[in-house]
């Protein structure tokens, strides 16, 4: 169980300081060596209740109650069918890519607004896993935890599902006609009290609605509140260009990269394609050198900053001084910078401009999207001071239709709202009462319309203080189009009609027009007819959605000079800083009642079911709380109540809290996970500011973590690690070898004839996204647990992402390890088995015969990875009717009672096979590409048969730094690591 | 009965199994009126109904495990082994006493064994009948349990015979019946006696059943000697691999802290050490309520006793060896576990199982304790509570915290844990009341025989 | 003429008037004899010349037996029936065989003592003519009977109670059918 000792720095100083030689710590709790025992002699009784049939309602089955609470679906089986429109099935498949089904379907999936291609696996018409479309930009062919829990949320039978008015179910049509009437005024008005407020929209064709709509009624105002997106961004554009220009990289081209504040690997639209260039340069295979360089400035590690060569904890504030000497010692003319007092940077400034400067042209720095307008205009200022615009950066027109500054549209709706000028307020596809800055109150002031509609997947806050609550559409469900980080347009196709009487925006802003347009494919497919007119539009359009990317629809590059004569306004300091950020599982609070992201143990922190008031060591021994207190954040006297959590290398005198949880409506997944740090946010202070107090209200709350907390003696063979320099020098001495495996075998070796699977994991590329692990849980149907189960230590999850730290608490290095089934030779668990439920196959794998399973656990006790699973009770929901469309028919689901581990996708294996078989030939190298391996943007993950010599595992497998974790216990595992290569800045090692 | 007293003052010798004064007749009649009685003493009926309690619970906790899964517990990952194998081991130890007493004390002919080895075998049967529940309801799907018999199953396929588990499911059941066949062997003479005097027309049918028609025949006896004596002698063996492969469970796997060489040794040394303790429990209450003090004797407590302190002393030496093999090994998984053990989150299990098993133990050394009776019992008490906490640390200690610490997480038992353990105590106490109730707790025909008038004069055989 | 009977029963008190009642009964003769007492009297079984009993021979056989039947389950379920290749090891484990091949050996072998020896003593027999003794009752308790049966050659109904009684019995009484 999670246990909270006290928390005590300078007894952690103590014990550290003990250490001899590299010591790997999990956590504080860990170096704080908690009192558990006794702990589990006191809580015994609190604890146990948790069990009791009657405190259900707080535990588990709870959740499963909720998840199983079947609603109207009773037409559900007869939604199953594929449209009845044209849509194109995804069979030209391009050289390489093996989907693991017949059916795939090319369509995209918007975070923000903006898009990543995706190929959607489709079972009988059953939209049913997630993969990247290798053709499309944003996503070279991987997947984020987004796009794969966004499956899920299809069937999320919390979804709104029936057209209300004040709460009463009510017909399309009755809303159709009330909507006449009121535009009708409108029109007379000119639109005066017509109000339209909207997500970030990239969709060309929304826009060009919203265009047709706006010229039409002029007075009309269309307003636009993305609660996470680049606005930041664009205004740092606006300062340095005088136009708000859109930025993206290549890092492909970067030797040396800069990340102030920015997560660039692991969020963001481009984050995937980001990763992939990115793992390009740093993959170190047969010794190449020319592997890139990170330094990453942040106040909460990220996994870019786990990545980083050299990673310093800066408050957010920070950055824009660290920014402005930086810029002058690469020679930006912005004047005098001052005197660096703060010892690293001292360190730091010189060695990073002179490396930049070594890497004119080669070299990349990056503002992070929460990062005020002048860290963008400085580090814009910077690029095309080292000559990298053209090569690692590039410049286009803005993505987003009709680029406004969204906080200022927000402020503007708030200000017409009071004025009572607003008569009509359509709220389209966002959640402004949850997600809006605090100070505009807009749950109160929205009521000030007399008309309001709210279009949403669910029936949130803010369909609460509206009266239309019109369910809107799944993207798998109805036609559209969005452009990626690029301008590249993707054509959404649905692959399933929809599960309930919904409409799509497109559909609803139709209805807004003066000859209302009601079929959402003919709104899009007509839209793409204007731009591209001609016979051949029918070929174009089958291509375009067949490919899932429009042909040419990138936005052209663009150059600017940089103006300077600007400069920042520098925040009052004083209190704590407290710094916003959206949550890597779910986001802006759009995917809460997502049990997959919910339960995903976050990269680096691993917390799952909730946010926390994330903290270094340092302040949380200033202020005197250990994990899990509730503390009181008050942030110019708006107070929410949060639980502590503890992060080494978190700067110190700042408070991290993300945003999307603590959702009112949020549906029974969301409901009760986390607090609300939105009632922090302001318009004044977006993502970051001053005059926090953090009061200890002496209260404590469990955080659910998935990972221990105990010290690792350095001698386990679990984490290797090197220098790129000294790795290249001589490759056997820099990897330390510190058990070596043992060759000693008594018994003959079992040879494998024909196929052997393994697999090999490069840990130098890999960032600790977490992709793989969503992945994962959509291709088995792996269940979700809920918090007191994930508490307790029974989370499912057949991969998972270890990270453990070296060094300092103040700023540790952090290793990210992908844990999963190691497929060992001498499989210690099959010997143990009394019923021969898990053997080992002809071609070595580790089979797990659920059927065969009695339950007796010794299999997992005998693994020394931990990797395999039980079903300590009935998990799997099976009596939701909409998850039961979710499943993968090709995976067992599994009862309770019954063990259960990674296969390798085996599935995909025999698919493969089978495919070959058909085809009269042996099964190709990326034939079969296992779920986690399908979804990693950094290619991480290779799999595949080391029979083989020339497969890229077998290749990787001979690699020097390939070694087998805990390979000193004889169990000769299939899955082996990379050692991870770090290429630090010799000039920041030395002192 | 003139002779029979004169026979008496005849004798002379060592200090006696059983107090003198004792007769065949007396003996017969004190030992089978415990059970031919009509009135039920209010001891028994106090503890009987206790342990009704406690079985009642035993069958909700079932109930709801069987309904629900293994979830109810505090077991998880990496900890899946918890209580559940913590008391089958538990039990399982105790009862090896009972073998150890009526099988290799009659090897070596150790007449005292004669007053003690009924209820000792019978307590035996009872405890492996609770070990033997463990395995069972431990599984994620007990209803397959017989999937662990060597027939082809549904699936066409036979139990896995590499798996210790599978040689508990041999061990067990082979411990189980041959201590029942070998324990109903030596109760037809008894059984024939329990016939020929009862008054009660039912009672008499039952027994004269049971009894076989057993009438005391020298020919059936020379059987009977040759049966005991054989089964005596497959039950040493089977008594000392009995518990060797419940070791085998932890020894067989790379768990460090499990995986060592010394644990048969160890483990047999355990149970018998805890099997005694609770023969002590059970006898000294047993011998005041009923008045047997003239038949267990303060002798008989006194042996026990020091068998406690022999196997005790072997269990402390196994502590030391294990401290010292984990150092010696040069593992570092070995290392941290000892390490963990005593300064981790179960140092506080760890130094009071030393502080029951190894430290309180040593009061044994003093004939005082032995002989205070309530000492006695209380030092036994401790010791099987010791020997719990040994199970439980050596299970859970080493899952919680073995090679890769990004799955290390403390197990914390739950309200069911402690009503499925305590529920087989009241089972246990259930069946062993029953068993006192009707059935002679002490062997009669084997007590007579420690009456000297049994020995037959000198001048008759020659 | 008296209905006939099954013989004739002498009553003892102590053991060792048994045994010397036992010895002289054999020695004049009489073979079709057998005493009754309350708990095993080593010396009867050489006054009585007892046969040695087959019960070791039964023992070892089944223990034989069962040994051999566990190994070769063992062995014809791991490598010919349901081969697989469990944790790299070899099919025929034979190590790891030991154990139940052990305990299989030990149970056959106590059953076939257990059985064994009720076979013997041919229980179960829940009649005997003996019972119709009412004072046989005490011979589970404290008292110790000779019975010559009507059935030897040397059987003389009143010849056979004289002798009986010349070895100062507690008292002879005849044995109905």
């Amino acid at each position: 169980m999670n246990e909270k000792p006290k928390f005590d720095l300078e007894r952690l100083r103590a014990i550290l300081a003990g250490k001899r030689g590299r010591e790997y710590w999990r956590s504080l709790e860990d170096l704080a060596g908690s009192p558990e025992f006794e702990e589990v002699l006191h809580r015994e009784f609190p604890r146990q209740a948790s069990e009791w049939p009657a405190e259900d309602a707080a535990g588990r089955r709870h959740f499963l109650k909720m998840m199983g609470a079947s609603l109207g679906l009773a037409g559900l089986a007869a939604c199953t069918r594929q449209p009845t429109e044209h849509i194109v099935p995804y069979v030209r498949q391009p050289e390489g890519l093996i989907p693991g089904r017949p059916q795939f379907y090319a369509t995209a999936h918007t975070v923000g607004g903006l898009a990543t291609g995706l190929l959607v696996e489709s079972h009988q018409g059953r939209p049913t896993k997630a993969e990247g479309n290798p053709e499309h930009p944003a996503s070279l062919g991987a997947c984020d935890a987004f796009s794969q829990a966004s499956v899920l949320q299809l069937y999320d039978p919390d979804r709104s599902q029936a057209l209300r008015y004040n709460g009463e179910i009510r017909s399309w049509g009755a809303f159709e006609t009330e909507i006449r009437k009121a535009m009708a005024l409108q029109r007379a008005s000119g639109g005066a009290g017509l109000r339209i407020l909207t997500g970030a929209v990239t969709s060309p064709t929304l826009g060009d609605q919203m265009q047709q709509l706006l010229s039409e009624l002029p007075r009309a105002k269309w307003h636009r509140w993305e609660p996470a997106g680049d606005h930041a961004a664009r205004a740092g554009a606006m300062l340095a260009f005088g136009q708000p220009l859109n930025v993206y990289y290549d890092l492909r081209n970067a030797d040396v990269v800069v990340a102030l504040d920015s997560d660039l690997l692991a969020s963001g639209p481009a984050s995937l394609r980001y990763a992939r260039q990115f793992a390009e340069r740093r993959r170190t295979v047969s010794g190449q050198p020319g592997m890139n360089r990170l330094y990453v400035l942040e106040p909460m590690p990220t996994p870019t900053g786990a990545t980083a060569d050299h990673r310093l904890p800066a408050r957010a504030a920070d950055i824009e001084p660290f920014t402005v000497h930086l810029a002058a010692a690469v020679g930006v003319q912005i004047g005098n910078a001052g005197t660096v007092e703060h010892p690293e940077w001292q360190k730091w400034l010189p060695a990073l401009a002179d490396d930049l400067r070594a890497h004119r042209g080669r070299s990349l720095v990056v503002a992070g999207d929460q990062q005020p307008p002048a860290v963008h205009a400085l580090a814009h200022a910077i690029n095309q001071a080292l000559g990298n615009v053209g090569s690692t950066v590039f410049y286009s027109d803005p993505v987003e239709v009709d680029p406004v500054d969204h906080l200022a549209s927000i402020k503007e709706l708030a200000a017409d709202l009071d004025t009572g000028s607003v008569k009509l307020l359509l709220i389209l596809g966002c959640n402004p009462v949850y997600t809006a800055p605090a100070d505009l109150n807009l749950r109160e002031r929205i009521q000030r319309a007399q008309f309001r509609v709210h279009l949403g997947l669910y029936d949130d806050e803010t369909a609460e203080v509206c009266q239309w609550q019109l369910p809107e559409s799944h993207y798998l469900e109805a036609w559209g189009d969005a452009r990626a980080f690029d301008g590249t347009a993707s054509i959404i196709q649905p692959l399933i009609l929809p599960l309930y009487r919904s409409r799509s925006i497109y559909e609803v802003v139709g209805l807004l027009e003066a000859t209302p347009r009601l079929e959402g494919r003919d709104i899009v497919r007509s839209y793409w007819n204007r731009q591209r007119p001609g016979a051949d539009f029918e070929r174009f359009w089958r291509r375009a959605v067949h490919d899932g990317v429009v042909p040419g629809t990138a936005l052209p590059t663009r150059t600017a000079e940089v103006r300077y004569g600007w400069s920042g306004t520098p925040p009052e300091r004083g209190g704590f800083e407290i710094i916003f950020r959206p949550d890597p599982a779910v986001h802006d609070g759009s995917f809460a009642n997502l049990g997959w992201l919910q339960e995903l143990p976050k990269p680096v922190t691993k917390l799952t079911w909730d946010n926390a008031a994330v903290m270094s060591p340092a302040t949380a021994n200033v202020l005197r709380v250990e994990n899990g207190r509730m503390v009181e954040l008050d942030h110019r006297g708006r107070k929410v109540r949060a639980p502590v959590f503890i992060q080494p290398g978190h700067a110190d005198g700042c408070v991290t809290v993300h945003l999307g949880y603590g959702r009112k409506r949020g549906g029974r997944v969301a409901a009760g996970a986390g607090f609300d740090a939105y009632a922090l946010r302001t318009s004044g202070a977006l993502w970051n500011d001053f005059g926090l107090n953090v009061r200890d209200t002496g209260g404590s709350y469990e955080l659910a973590t998935t990972q221990g907390q105990h010290v690792l003696d350095a001698r386990r063979t679990i984490i290797r690690h090197a220098d790129i320099n000294s790795y290249l020098a001589d490759p056997e001495s820099a990897i330390q070898d510190t058990a070596p495996p043992r060759e000693l075998f008594m018994y003959p070796e079992v040879k494998y004839e024909g196929y052997a699977w393994g697999m090999a994991i490069d840990m130098s590329v890999c960032t600790g996204c977490s992709a793989c692990v969503v992945a994962c849980q959509a291709e088995n149907n792996i269940p979700v647990v809920g918090k007191d189960q994930t508490a307790r230590g029974r989370a499912m999850h057949w991969i998972r992402i270890d990270t453990y730290y070296q060094g300092s608490l103040a700023n540790p290095e952090l290793f990210h390890q992908p844990m999963l089934c190691q497929h060992c030779e001498t499989a210690p668990c099959e010997l143990v088995c009394p019923v021969a439920a898990t053997a080992h196959s002809s071609e070595g794998l580790n089979d797990m015969v659920y059927n065969r399973c009695v339950g007796t656990r010794y299999c997992s006790n005998n693994c020394p990875y931990k990797v395999r699973r039980f079903n300590f009770l009935q998990y799997s929901d099976q009596t939701t009717p909409s998850l039961k469309l979710l499943r993968n028919p090709d995976v067992t689901v599994r009862t309770r009672g019954v063990m259960e581990k990674c296969t390798y996708c085996v599935q995909r294996i025999q698919q493969a096979k089978i495919q070959a078989e058909k085809e009269n030939r042996k099964v190709r190298d990326g034939d079969i590409q296992t779920a986690c391996q399908a979804a990693c943007p950094t290619e991480a993950i290779v799999f595949g048969d080391i029979n083989d010599p020339n497969s890229r595992v077998a290749r990787l497998k001979n690699e020097q730094r390939n070694y087998g974790v805990l390979a000193d216990l004889n169990t000769r595992p299939r899955t082996t690591y990379l050692a991870t290569l770090k290429n630090p800045n010799p000039a920041i090692e030395a002192t | 009965m003139a002779e029979e007293k004169q026979v008496m003052d005849v004798h002379k010798g060592p200090s006696p199994v059983i107090s003198p004064g004792y007769t065949f007749g007396t003996i017969t009649d004190q030992i089978s009126s415990v059970v031919l009685t009509r009135q039920t003493p209010v001891f028994w009926l106090a503890i009987f109904s206790v342990a009704v309690t406690l079985l009642l619970v035993f069958l909700g906790a079932i109930t709801l495990l069987l309904a629900r899964g293994v979830g109810i517990w505090g077991i998880q990952m990496p900890v899946a082994w918890g209580f559940a194998i913590t008391n089958f081991v538990w039990w399982i130890g105790i009862g090896h006493a009972g073998t150890l007493i009526s099988a290799i004390l009659l090897l070596l002919n150790q007449t005292w064994r004669n007053s003690i080895n009924r209820f000792a075998e019978a307590m035996t049967l009872f405890a492996v009948a609770c070990a033997g529940l463990f395995p069972l309801l431990h599984m994620g799907r007990p209803w397959l349990f017989y999937w662990m018999l060597p027939y082809p199953n549904t699936m066409g396929l036979m139990p896995q015979f590499r798996s210790p588990l599978v040689w508990d499911v041999f061990a067990v059941t082979t411990y189980a019946l041959v201590s029942l066949v070998f324990w109903y062997l030596g109760l037809l003479p008894d059984l024939a006696t329990l016939r020929d005097r009862t008054k009660n027309r039912f009672g008499r049918a039952v027994y004269g059943v049971m009894a076989m028609g057993w009438r005391g025949a020298s020919r059936h006896w020379n059987i009977y000697e040759t049966a005991s004596l054989l089964l005596a002698g497959l039950a040493t063996p089977l008594v000392l691999s009995v518990h060797t492969v419940v070791s085998f469970d932890f020894t067989i796997a790379i768990v460090p802290g499990w995986h060592s060489t010394f644990f048969p040794p160890y483990f047999v040394a355990g149970a018998i050490y805890s099997g005694f303790a609770m023969v002590l429990v059970l006898a000294i209450p047993l011998r005041r309520v009923y008045g047997l003090e003239g038949l267990i004797t303060q002798r008989h407590l006194d042996n026990a006793a020091k068998i406690m302190l022999a196997t005790g002393l072997i269990v402390a030496y196994a502590y030391i060896m294990e401290t010292f093999m984990a150092w010696y090994s040069g593992s570092t998984y070995e290392m941290s576990i000892m390490w963990q053990r005593m300064t981790g989150p179960y140092a506080g299990a760890y130094w009071a199982l030393i502080l029951c098993n190894v430290v309180l133990l040593q009061s044994l050394w003093f004939k005082k304790v032995r002989s205070n009776t309530l000492l006695l019992f209380l030092v036994s008490l401790v010791v099987l509570i010791g020997m719990w906490l040994e199970r439980f640390v050596i299970i859970v200690s080493s899952l919680a915290q073995d090679f890769l610490q990004s799955s290390w997480r403390t197990f914390s038992p739950t309200l069911w844990d402690w009503a499925t353990y305590f529920g087989t105590i009241g089972l246990f106490l259930f069946l062993f009341f029953l068993f006192i109730r009707l059935l002679p707790m002490i062997s009669i025909f084997e007590v007579r025989m420690l009456v000297p008038e049994a020995r037959v004069e000198e001048e008759a055989s020659k | 003429m008296k209905p006939p009977i099954y013989g004739l029963m002498a009553e003892f008190e102590t053991p060792g008037e048994l045994v010397r009642a036992a010895r002289a009964v054999r020695e004049s003769g009489y073979w079709k004899v057998e005493a009754y007492s309350p708990f095993p009297i080593e010396e009867l079984n050489r006054a009585l010349r007892l046969p040695r009993n087959k019960l070791p021979l039964i023992v070892l056989a089944c223990g034989v037996l069962g040994g051999l039947l566990a190994y070769l389950l063992q062995y014809w379920a791991t490598t010919l029936y349901y081969p697989l290749n469990i944790a790299g090891r070899p099919l025929h484990s034979w190590p790891m065989y030991i154990v139940i091949t052990f305990e299989v050996t030990v149970l056959f072998a106590a059953m076939g003592a257990f059985f064994g020896a009720l076979a013997l003593c041919g229980f179960p027999s829940p009649y005997h003519p003996v019972f119709n003794v009412d004072r046989f009752a005490l011979a589970s308790r404290n008292r110790f009977f000779l019975c010559i049966e009507a059935a030897d050659p040397l059987f003389d109904r009143q010849g056979t109670a004289d002798f009986l009684e010349s070895l100062d019995a507690r008292e002879v009484s005849e044995v109905a059918h």
